[in-house]
């Protein structure tokens, strides 16, 4: 997030909450790491009594039980470290938008505009309607309901440049915490107290809110049933290797139980769902829930609006056709004229294209000259020039009724110019002078830079992308070819949204959505992800399950990576950490038997210097995975589109065979170490 | 191993193979009610059992009244045989006049056949009257039909758009009239032709040029021969099974009586393809399965065929392994039979398990802790699709989305019933070992001291626990405390795992199908395939390594280093 957050002492942070997470009613809300918590207890009790499970006593028996009690403890300290770093920069923000969470005076005013006493922020109720002046800062999320503000809200989004809010239309909601920067907004309150946008805000960045994803759960589910199996596996080894009379010492038996329980991920899942909510929100977007996140990653359907999103919000003047009796350049310039005052980003699209053409306004030309406003009953602008003549570019059939009406000939190019634009996608713009029509400006839609990779990038993800647009069908259909989406709604209205998206739901699809106006509230609620824009009316916003600090729609594309990567990286190192589990068996069930079983021996493919140390090194190769996969955890596997069994055997090689093949070295390498320090045979 | 041997392996599984894909649309054609050859026979016979039993057989079930109609109706077939075999002196079809079956080894029987393990703890021919065989030989109807149509319920609950499971008595009847009868007959005709007896007349009594009198125990052979390897059953009409020169006379007899064993398993993925609507899948888990079965019947053959060093080493020669053998079958006719007794779950035996060497007794016990080499009647198919559902889960999350497989989303629900029934197996097998080896009455059945004790008893229970029903032997089976706990673990083997399952079919139906897209991870893919079996030996290997370690491979290892016991 770019609000220049300070991490400083979040690392000391982390490590007390390391030790403060030991607590077993914390670690018994994770089955695995409680597991190893138990074992713990069972061999620190031994470093004290050797002779706690009777068996006969083994020379150095206390070194080895308290060596393996320092390694189990330093592995739950690592995974509460993961979890606690997490957590903590999650806090670092929430501490940083709690800074802007300052009390403020509310001054409330009554129906009529009169003062009706000031209160402080915290004692708003909803409905409550206050007056904010030039430099005071918002007391909470609201609707204006008079006067226009520019608005700084970079407490809330980061972004420095001011915004425009005024009431009535799409631009009236404010959020609390944001500042009033010039002129004076009335608004009435929208929120209940501590419910604001920051409150949640705050409580979600701190994962208070935080509740298991539904995906999360069921790997729990199965991470606990992978614990409860090898437990048993080590249940019942005494017994069976009791019939071969081979005593097995209680802190190797917990060792390997330790080593195979599926300990990597069930320290770092907890990590990687906090992170994962912290990526979305260091994209500078809300979500309300994990779920929503997960729900991005499984998206099937993104429905997009066509203005704002795809294309650049409005068209660009592309080419000048002259009627046939018009001299080229007489039309353009009478076009520049006609734009000359006009601040709409068509109008200056045509000066630039005009310009580009070699025409410039001459001397005195424009002094004196009126300004006809486009109204959208007019469906036309111009300008009146100091001597009187009158031009004016406009929708077509305007011009047309213009033309008629003055009596003069209307040119047979007039119908096949805008047949031909609209043919190709474009809007046709007329041009009038005095009567007379000089030409068609071809107005086209320009695809935002980079659209047509984002959609390429969305096909191989295996998402289908329906553009949303008024535009009839012939404009629709270039542009969405244009852009490369894969469908398109055009000529729709509000409700054509919303029925679209009740289709694909019908047929078992997950529909994603922008939105911003209120009219959008029902679709954004209804679509399975609803990404609603900052800029949008607050009912938008309520509807949404993502609110998009940015009010950037083509974000929606990022939610979805950072959803899949969630998946992916829980995969991934669940994948990792079973796979593990070969290598340490390989070391650690020779050394268990070496004296009992001899021959068994042979299965020391690694060659570990002694019993002790194979046991140790598995231990402590499983202990260092977890903060070696720490930043994995926090940044989440890198996430390239691509088709899904392309992804699968990337991932499987990298992340099962990688993690049968890691360990063997691992072991190998820490058994060295061992060995080089004499820790080899205690 | 001789290349005629291998040869005939290969030749053996590709026409298994052909001959499997027909048979298993045949199934779909049955269980969906479409138009069979069969129907004009089997019709007024269906309706006449119908009206008879007074059964609504039309109406779909929830997966709810499915588990109930599948209990109730195990429950009432285990008390009629358990009556039936509890009072044989006072019944008929006795002409040897065996007295009472202790009671024990009733329990353990009925709970073993109810469960299509048929593991014997009795000698039939000197126990059993051809009444209580004829009981023992209706569970072995009866079974594997009930095992296959909850395994087709299951495969039903991914259908799109379906509302019900189907009806349970409807599918167990059909599947009785139109699958395991009529392929029963035909098969009980070739092994007449084979050379196996087939007759109600009491025990043959012959005078031997010595002079002395032999009592020759004969009977209905074929008839249970037939449904014993068709079912997936395994319990023999005689105690040494298909070593028996009756159950199985000679290589010909062998080869039928291993192609029935394996035809309905491996069929039944063909079906499951005819069900998804995509045969493709069926293909890939049919082939990463035969690809598994066919290197662990290379381990088993090549072990045997290479004998016991320390042996050869004694006897300056070169030999393989024979004991525990008959040599009617060979080296390679009985490496074949062990592989496809333990991987179809069936538990017929040719030869001594016991007598394998350490290596080849490896496989046989690894193929029923893994329990997914093809596996029995319908619990096989139930036993694989719940490990790839696991594996779904697990790569799916790799690829980014909340798992799907067939189009339904594997959530919570799923993945916690098949993690459950995924932990019974490895459960019951370990819990039931230590404590049978941990008590003096446990350890007083084992005959053999060492790591092969250890395999007797693990062995035992695995089998019991995979419903096989065959055995290490070299174990007391028949004391009242392996009665009991075999008796015990073959019915938490089938019916836990089974019922999670229907429960899971349940979940699944109440979803929509979703449309697969490039996102979707495809699990019709030879990647997935592999990982799913990756998945099963990494599961199966983790759990069962230290019981491994501990009774085969240190028992191989001694073997190699020379050390006898």
């Amino acid at each position: 997030m770019a609000r220049g957050v300070s991490y400083k002492g979040l690392w000391q942070r982390a490590m007390l909450d390391s030790l403060r997470k030991l607590d077993p009613r914390v670690q018994y809300r994770n089955p695995v790491m409680f597991v190893v918590e138990v074992g713990t207890l069972v061999t620190l009790l031994m470093s004290i009594d050797p002779g706690l499970f009777g068996g006969p006593p083994q020379p150095g028996a206390r070194a080895y039980d308290v060596l393996v009690t320092v390694i189990l403890v330093v592995t739950l300290l690592f995974a509460n470290f993961a979890e606690a770093l997490a957590e903590g920069r999650g806090r670092a923000q929430a501490a940083s938008l709690r800074r802007t969470k300052a009390e403020t005076i509310a001054h409330r005013i009554d129906e009529a505009g009169a003062a009706a006493g000031d209160v402080p922020a915290s004692q708003l109720q909803k409905g409550d309607v206050v007056r904010v002046e030039a430099g005071e800062l918002i007391p909470a999320d609201g609707e204006i309901v008079r006067g226009v503000a520019s608005i700084d809200e970079s407490a809330i989004t980061g972004e420095s440049a001011p915004v425009i809010r005024e009431a009535g239309g799409d631009f009236s909601s404010v959020t609390g915490g944001t500042r009033v920067l010039s002129d004076w907004i009335e608004m009435r309150v929208e929120q209940e107290p501590g419910k604001s946008f920051l409150d949640r805000m705050i409580a979600l960045v701190e994962g208070a809110e935080r509740q298991k994803s539904p995906n999360e759960l069921a790997l729990t589910v199965l991470l606990a049933a992978l614990t409860l199996i090898f437990l048993i596996v080590i249940d019942t080894l005494p017994p069976l290797a009791g019939y071969l009379h081979a005593h097995l010492s209680v802190a190797t038996l917990i060792a390997l139980l330790v080593c195979l329980i599926p300990t990597t991920i069930g320290a770092l899942l907890s990590a990687i769902g906090i992170a994962g909510m912290d990526r979305v929100i260091r994209f500078n977007i809300i979500a309300k829930s994990g779920k929503a996140v997960e729900a991005a990653g499984d998206v099937d359907t993104l429905i997009l609006d066509k203005t704002g999103t795809i294309t650049l919000g409005n068209r660009m003047a592309a080419r000048f056709l002259p009627m046939p009796t018009v001299d080229q350049a007489r039309f353009v310039h009478a076009a520049l004229l006609a734009s000359h005052h006009d601040d709409t980003p068509e109008g200056k699209s045509i000066v630039v294209l005009a310009e580009r053409e070699g025409e410039q306004v001459e001397g005195q030309e424009m002094d004196g000259a009126t300004q006809i406003a486009f109204s959208a009953e007019t469906r036309r602008s111009g300008v009146v020039l100091k001597d009187g003549r009158e031009i004016s570019k406009g929708a077509v059939d305007v011009i047309r009724r213009m033309a008629e009406r003055a009596g003069s000939a209307v040119p047979a190019e007039l119908d096949t110019f805008t047949e031909e634009i609209a043919r190709s996608g474009g809007t046709p713009l007329a041009v009038i002078e005095d009567g007379q029509v000089l030409g068609v400006i071809h107005l086209k839609d320009i695809i935002k830079p980079g659209m047509q990779e984002r959609f390429a990038a969305l096909r191989r993800m295996g998402i289908h992308t329906i553009m949303v647009t008024g535009d009839n069908p012939l404009t629709a259909a270039t542009i969405a070819r244009e852009a490369g989406v894969d469908d398109f709604i055009a000529e729709a209205k509000p409700e054509d949204k919303m029925r679209r998206i009740r289709e694909e739901q019908a047929e078992g699809r997950l529909v994603a959505m922008t939105g911003d106006g209120t009219n959008d509230a029902p679709a954004l609620a209804q679509a399975d992800v609803g990404l609603a824009m900052n800029s949008g009316t607050s009912a938008a916003k309520e509807a949404g399950n993502m609110v998009d600090l940015d009010s950037d729609p083509t974000k929606l594309i990022e939610v979805v990576s950072i959803g899949k990567q969630l998946l992916i990286t829980r995969g991934a190192i669940t994948t990792f950490s079973i796979a593990n589990d070969v290598a340490k068996y390989f070391a650690i069930i020779p050394a268990m038997f070496v004296t009992a079983v001899p021959v068994l021996s042979a299965l020391n493919v690694m060659h570990l210097t002694s019993p002790q140390s194979a046991i140790l090194s598995a231990l402590i190769f499983n202990a260092l995975i977890i903060p070696a996969l720490i930043p994995l955890a926090l940044r989440g596997v890198r996430y390239r589109p691509m088709g899904a069994t392309e992804m699968l055997q990337r991932n499987i090689l990298l992340y099962g065979l990688g993690g049968v093949v890691l360990p063997f070295i691992g072991i190998k390498l820490i058994d060295l170490a061992l060995t080089a320090m004499g820790l080899a045979r205690i | 191993m001789t290349a005629h041997g291998l040869l005939g392996d290969a030749l053996f599984l590709l026409v298994l193979t052909l001959a499997a894909i027909p048979v298993g649309r045949y199934m779909y054609r049955v269980f969906e009610g479409e138009k069979t050859f069969l129907d004009r026979l089997a019709r007024p016979l269906e309706r006449a059992i119908f009206r008879l039993a007074g059964i609504d057989a039309e109406g779909g079930m929830g997966w709810r009244a499915y588990a109930v109609a599948f209990l109730v109706s195990n429950l009432a077939m285990a008390v009629l045989v358990y009556l039936l075999l509890w009072l044989q002196p006072d019944l008929p079809l006795n002409p040897a006049h065996l007295g009472p079956i202790p009671p024990t080894t009733v329990f353990n029987t009925v709970a073993s056949f109810i469960t299509n393990t048929n593991w014997q703890v009795y000698t039939p021919e000197t126990s059993l009257s051809y009444l209580s065989q004829f009981a023992l030989e209706f569970l072995q109807f009866t079974t594997p039909a009930a095992g296959i149509v909850v395994a087709i319920a299951f495969v039903r609950g991914f259908v799109q758009g379906r509302g019900d499971l189907g009806n349970y008595y409807r599918d167990f009847v059909r599947a009785l009239s139109r699958i395991f009868l009529p392929i029963a007959f035909v098969a009980a005709i070739a092994l007449i032709a084979a050379g196996v007896p087939d007759t109600l007349s009491g025990p043959a009594i012959a005078h031997t040029l010595g002079g002395a009198t032999q009592v020759i125990a004969r009977g209905p052979v074929a008839a249970f021969e037939a449904i014993k390897q068709l079912g997936t059953n395994g319990g023999g009409f005689f105690n040494a099974n298909s070593a028996h020169p009756f159950e199985n006379p000679g290589p010909l007899s062998n080869l039928i009586e291993e192609f029935l064993m394996a035809l309905l398993p491996t069929a039944l993925l063909f079906t499951f393809g005819e069900y998804i609507k995509n045969r493709r899948q069926a293909w890939i888990i049919f082939g990463v399965t035969m690809t598994l079965f066919a290197v662990l019947l290379l381990v088993v053959y090549s072990s045997e065929a290479a004998g016991n060093p320390i042996l050869n080493h004694l006897l300056g020669a070169t030999g393989p392994n024979w004991e525990g053998k008959e040599t009617r079958f060979g080296i390679s006719g009985s490496s074949l039979f062990a592989a496809i007794t333990t991987a179809f779950t069936t538990g017929a035996v040719n030869a001594m398990h016991d007598s394998l060497t350490p290596l080849g007794g490896f496989v046989p016990i690894f193929q029923i802790m893994l329990n997914t080499v093809f596996g029995g009647a319908g619990a096989g198919l139930l036993n694989i699709l719940m490990f790839v559902i696991i594996t779904v889960f697990v790569t799916g999350l790799m690829v980014g989305r909340t798992p799907e497989l067939f189009g339904k989303k594997i959530e919570s629900r799923e993945v916690t019933a098949a993690a459950a029934a995924m932990l019974v197996h490895p459960f019951i097998v370990l819990a039931a070992s230590a404590v049978a080896l941990s008590t003096a009455a446990g350890r007083a059945g084992i005959f053999n001291p060492g790591f092969h004790g250890l395999s007797e008893v693990v062995y035992a229970y695995a089998s019991s626990a995979a419903n096989n029903g065959s055995a290490f032997a070299g174990l007391g089976a028949a004391s009242p405390f392996y009665a009991v706990s075999t008796g015990i673990v073959v019915l938490l083997g089938r019916y836990v795992s089974m019922l999670l399952m229907l429960y899971i079919a349940g979940s699944l139906l109440a979803k929509k199908t979703v449309p697969a897209s490039t996102g979707t991870l495809r699990t019709d893919t030879w990647t997935f395939g592999w990982i799913y079996l990756g998945i099963v030996l990494i599961v199966g290997a983790l759990t069962f390594f230290p019981v491994l370690a501990l009774g085969p491979i240190a028992e191989q290892l001694s073997m190699l280093a020379g050390k006898v016991f």
